[in-house]
């Protein structure tokens, strides 16, 4: 009960405004409006967040599809079944989708829609650029799909490797449309990571200090300056690619004294941080499911956080690896072998921290604590051939086989999207209300964790037995036929398990049993909103005195008071202690992110076709953006706390 | 590791001394790295079990516990990381003194080979396939002439990229005689899936009686009528412009070498294995056997296609 902010001339919440009332003039002053319009204007993190993931769940069923068609061509040898021209489109888009508009966007999505009830505000930072960078990401999805229905999507792999996709070998536009899709999702990317680091870092509810913030929210801290730090290398390598293409400079071509490897260099310095991008907030996940399921505190905060930002800051020194075959110095290998290596200490800090935490806890095994269970079994694995790419020797037989397919397979199904189906079952009730069914989530976990093994376990051999990937067929009598087969019946039963849990998701959304704030008894603040959470999220803003909230305060939070009630204001905090700092104006609904995506998407789908629209496409995207940041008449302005 | 591994493409071949090392190092790593694992799921297995009940947390002895866990893994990581090392300077020790020099140009979707020499006259030039003798280190030059390709015979050695602009180089020391099969690991377009070469490691003296088939003065112009006219057709018509056959009119430079084709184990860079119906096939239909590659359909009526697999059959 501390009262941070007097009322007085302004309407606030207090001992005076609280319970119905309070509700009733906050949720005036946060809904949407009505409409079509309402619905396209809105800044609301958690509709945004919904969006994200729906549509990154959407992107995952269409590039699983892709997956399972690669797999039915490769059930038997020599195939006709895709051509090899649609062939190498399709493992283009599987991977492309996968990486760019599922992976790192479905983390996004769960960040966005979590992290501020996590942290007891009311809705992220900067909440119009939110919403721009869910347009921009649907815009470059959408763009790179369509291109790939009309028979014109990218074929050069989802790394796009020059001078494959240089100008000479790749003609046409297939290769423009990838790389434009890239700068679709680093902007989109971007500007989510902008918004999670300020939230993160500047509106913690009071009292949540750096040492108290949930370790998931820790991951998403880390994961965004990952980003920010990342992108611009994708960014700078990708718009070389499409100046070599579009206006014939010659960045990568050797006769002109360009580098293919280059490319490579500028790609990867990008792509291994990706990896962690995805990994990171999974084990932010695990952190909160091993937490809440085992009824304890995590053990060994400290070393989980530390574990975290040593795998972020290892991620950047560690690319090499993926060009050992390159014919750099020897010398230099040495130390990227070390660095790759050094990566399994942070994760084996994290395995073992989440472990003790079971053990010393009283673990229930609920569905999210299956997944948990089934990651750890699956991503050790990957883990341990990971400890094997990493060495020069090994890797040269082993690099761009199956082996390394099996690998990245494991580390991202098994490190990634099994905690991730772990943590929607985990939350859904939270974002629904409703409790997904027990008994499909176990059918579900089951025939997945089954599936996934029988799948990707005898890729490994393959490797070892030679098949190199990115093969749109091969010869019978080289000891692959029998694997290839048992590899697709699996496939088709993981995807049967991933249908199964839609289809929970889809009947628990009408049918689900009502869940309460905190079915799961979880300690984090995000379960004393009620659910589905208000769109102002927390009626007061909780004070924290702890790292474990609903626990300490089984009865009541202690929180502040003095917020506008009939304004959008959100309280920030310093960046390291939460002392109350400022009460800021929060975003009002708007338009504008939606229009300037638009023109945006404009700007990058014409640059396809002409270097004129860079220029010309300024123009409505620079008008767009003065719309958007016209001054407001609006008395609102940043306050100190107390007044 | 065991006999079912062990085909013509195969990382656990262990048919050369690079090979055979690097078998020896992946051991190393799949031993310790799979008892890590055990150790791993037999924590995870006890907490599973365990369900602690009332009794009081042990956290002060679990923190003890991850220190000596991290010190372990971190040691154990320093042990794989010099074992890495030492193996990679074993490499470059065996590529010390080579016998053999051969230079390896990788095209879209096929590998033009050439065994150097200092003098001209005993340059050999082929195509899809590498006839290596047994023992003797041979130095691999390698080079790209398009994308970026990667050589990769896992029985013998592991994989090096051949990149636009550069000259990459790998030693292949065989130990065993046979007959093995390589592939293009890098992702290179259309046809990546089939782009292989056939490696033949046989002794010495088989190597030397290759080299001097090789070598020798080209034939005359056959004589049977049927491959006379093939004759006529293929050093005069279409097939002359890109090819090359040695004592001939075609001399194309941009296609495989034809001047000992029928002594290849395979058509179009493993693509087909080598035998009358598959020229016929090969020849006959190139875009349909291997979408995209460079070999245009010709029409051909059947007396012509009979003509040229006819006289492609006498080069030998």
């Amino acid at each position: 009960m501390t009262a941070l902010m007097s009322p007085r001339d302004h309407l606030r919440d207090g001992p005076e405004l609280t319970g119905e009332a309070l509700d009733r003039r906050l949720a005036r002053t946060w809904r949407r409006q009505p409409g079509l319009i309402g619905w396209l204007s809105t800044t609301d993190h958690k509709e945004i967040g919904r969006r994200y993931l729906v549509t990154a769940f959407v992107f995952l069923i269409l590039a699983g599809i892709l997956g399972l068609a690669i797999r039915l061509q490769l059930a038997r040898p020599e195939s006709g079944l895709i051509s090899a021209d649609r062939y190498n489109q399709i493992f283009t888009m599987h991977g492309t989708t996968m990486m760019f508009l599922f992976a790192v966007p479905v983390m996004e999505a769960m960040a966005v829609y979590l992290i501020p009830l996590m942290l007891g505000t009311r809705n992220t930072a900067f909440a119009r650029l939110n919403a721009f960078s869910y347009y921009v990401y649907l815009a470059g999805g959408t763009m790179i799909w369509v291109a790939f229905i009309l028979n014109v999507g990218p074929d050069a792999g989802w790394f796009s490797y020059v001078p494959l996709s240089g100008p000479e070998y790749s003609p046409g536009k297939r290769v423009d449309i990838w790389a434009q899709m890239v700068t679709f999702t680093e902007v989109a990317a971007l500007a989510a990571a902008v918004v999670m680091t300020t939230t993160i870092l500047k509106q913690r509810a009071p009292g949540m200090s750096m040492g108290r913030m949930p370790v998931f929210a820790w991951a998403i801290l880390v994961v965004s300056l990952m980003i920010i730090f990342s992108m611009p290398s994708v960014a700078l390598t990708s718009a070389m690619l499409m100046s070599d293409r579009l206006v014939g400079t010659q960045f990568f071509n050797s006769y002109e004294h360009g580098d293919p490897l280059l490319w490579q260099h500028l790609f990867w310095f990008f792509g291994h941080p990706e990896v962690y991008i995805i990994f990171l907030p999974a084990t932010g996940f695990v952190s909160e499911i091993v937490q809440t399921f085992s009824g304890r505190r995590i053990i060994g905060y400290p070393a989980i956080v530390l574990a975290l930002v040593a795998t972020g800051l290892l991620a950047f020194g560690l690319w090499v690896h993926h060009m050992f075959a390159t014919g750099l110095p020897r010398q230099g290998y040495a130390f990227y072998t070390a660095a790759s290596m050094a990566v399994s200490l942070p994760a084996g800090i994290q395995i073992f921290c989440w472990i003790a935490t079971i053990w010393d806890g009283r673990p229930r095994f609920a569905v999210p604590m299956l997944w948990v269970v089934g990651f750890i079994v699956t991503f050790v694995i990957g883990g341990m051939t990971g400890v094997m790419l990493a060495s020069v020797p090994i890797d040269l037989q082993l690099h761009d086989t199956y082996f390394v397919v099996a690998h990245f397979h494991y580390v991202l199904i098994g490190g990634a999207v099994f905690p991730l189906l772990g943590a929607i079952t985990y939350w859904f009730p939270k974002i629904t209300g409703r409790l997904m069914s027990e008994g499909l989530g176990k059918l579900a976990f089951w025939l997945g964790f089954i599936g996934f093994q029988v799948a990707f376990m005898p890729m490994h051999f393959l490797g070892i037995l030679g098949m190199p990937r990115r093969v749109y067929t091969y010869q019978p009598g080289l000891g692959w036929d029998g694997l290839n087969l048992v590899a697709t019946i699996g496939a088709f039963a993981f995807a049967s398990a991933l249908v199964i849990f839609i289809l929970n998701v889809l009947v628990s959304l009408r049918r689900g049993g009502a869940a309460g704030s905190n079915p799961w008894n979880a300690s984090g603040l995000e379960w004393a909103t009620s659910s589905p959470p208000p769109p102002y999220g927390h009626a007061h803003i909780p004070v924290v005195d702890g790292p474990t909230p609903l626990w300490t305060h089984e009865e009541r939070l202690p929180v502040a008071y003095g917020l506008r009630v009939e304004q959008r204001e959100i309280l920030l905090t310093t960046v390291v202690d939460a002392v109350p700092d400022v009460r800021e104006p929060s975003s009002e609904p708007s338009l504008w992110p939606l229009v300037s995506a638009l023109a945006t998407t404009a700007l990058f789908v014409c640059s396809i076709f002409t270097p004129w629209a860079l220029v010309i496409g300024a123009v409505p995207v620079t008008a767009a953006l003065i719309g958007w940041f016209w001054p407001k008449n609006n008395d609102v302005k940043p306050e100190p706390v107390i007044d | 590791m065991s006999g079912a591994l062990q085909t013509i493409q195969s990382v656990a071949g262990n048919d050369g001394q690079q090979s055979a090392l690097i078998s020896n190092l992946f051991e190393i790593f799949l031993g310790v790295t799979g008892f890590f694992y055990l150790v791993v799921i037999v924590f995870l297995v006890w907490a599973i079990v365990r369900r602690r009940r009332n009794e009081a947390s042990r956290e002060p002895l679990l923190g003890r516990t991850l220190v000596v866990w991290v010190g372990i893994v971190a040691l154990t990581l320093s042990g794989l990381s010099i074992a890495t090392w030492l193996t990679d300077r074993s490499l470059a020790q065996a590529a010390d003194r080579p016998g053999l020099q051969i230079t390896l140009t990788s095209h879209q979707w096929w590998w033009e080979v050439r065994y150097d020499s200092g003098q001209a006259s005993q340059v050999i030039h082929t195509a899809n396939e590498l006839h290596l003798p047994l023992g003797v280190p041979a130095e691999i030059s390698l080079r790209s002439s398009d994308v970026i390709h990667s050589l990769w015979i896992p029985n013998l050695s592991g994989k090096e990229d051949l990149i636009p602009g550069r000259t990459n180089s790998m030693t292949i020391t065989p130990l065993h005689a046979g007959i093995y099969r390589g592939q293009c690991a890098e992702y290179c377009g259309m046809q990546h899936a089939n782009m292989a070469l056939d490696v033949t490691v046989e002794s010495p003296a088989d190597f030397e009686r290759w080299r001097a088939a090789q070598l020798a003065p080209p034939p005359p112009p056959p004589t049977a009528p049927l491959a006379r006219a093939g004759y006529d057709y293929v050093t005069a018509g279409p097939c002359a412009s890109c090819h090359n056959i040695a004592g001939t009119p075609a001399s194309g430079q941009v296609a495989p070498d034809l001047s000992h084709v029928a002594s290849r184990r395979s058509i179009a860079a493993g693509t087909l294995a080598m035998s009358h119906a598959n020229l016929v096939g090969w020849v006959s239909d190139p875009q349909g056997v291997k979408p995209g590659n460079a070999m245009p359909n010709v029409p051909l009526d059947g007396l012509q296609l009979a003509a040229i697999t006819a006289y492609l059959e006498t080069l030998r």
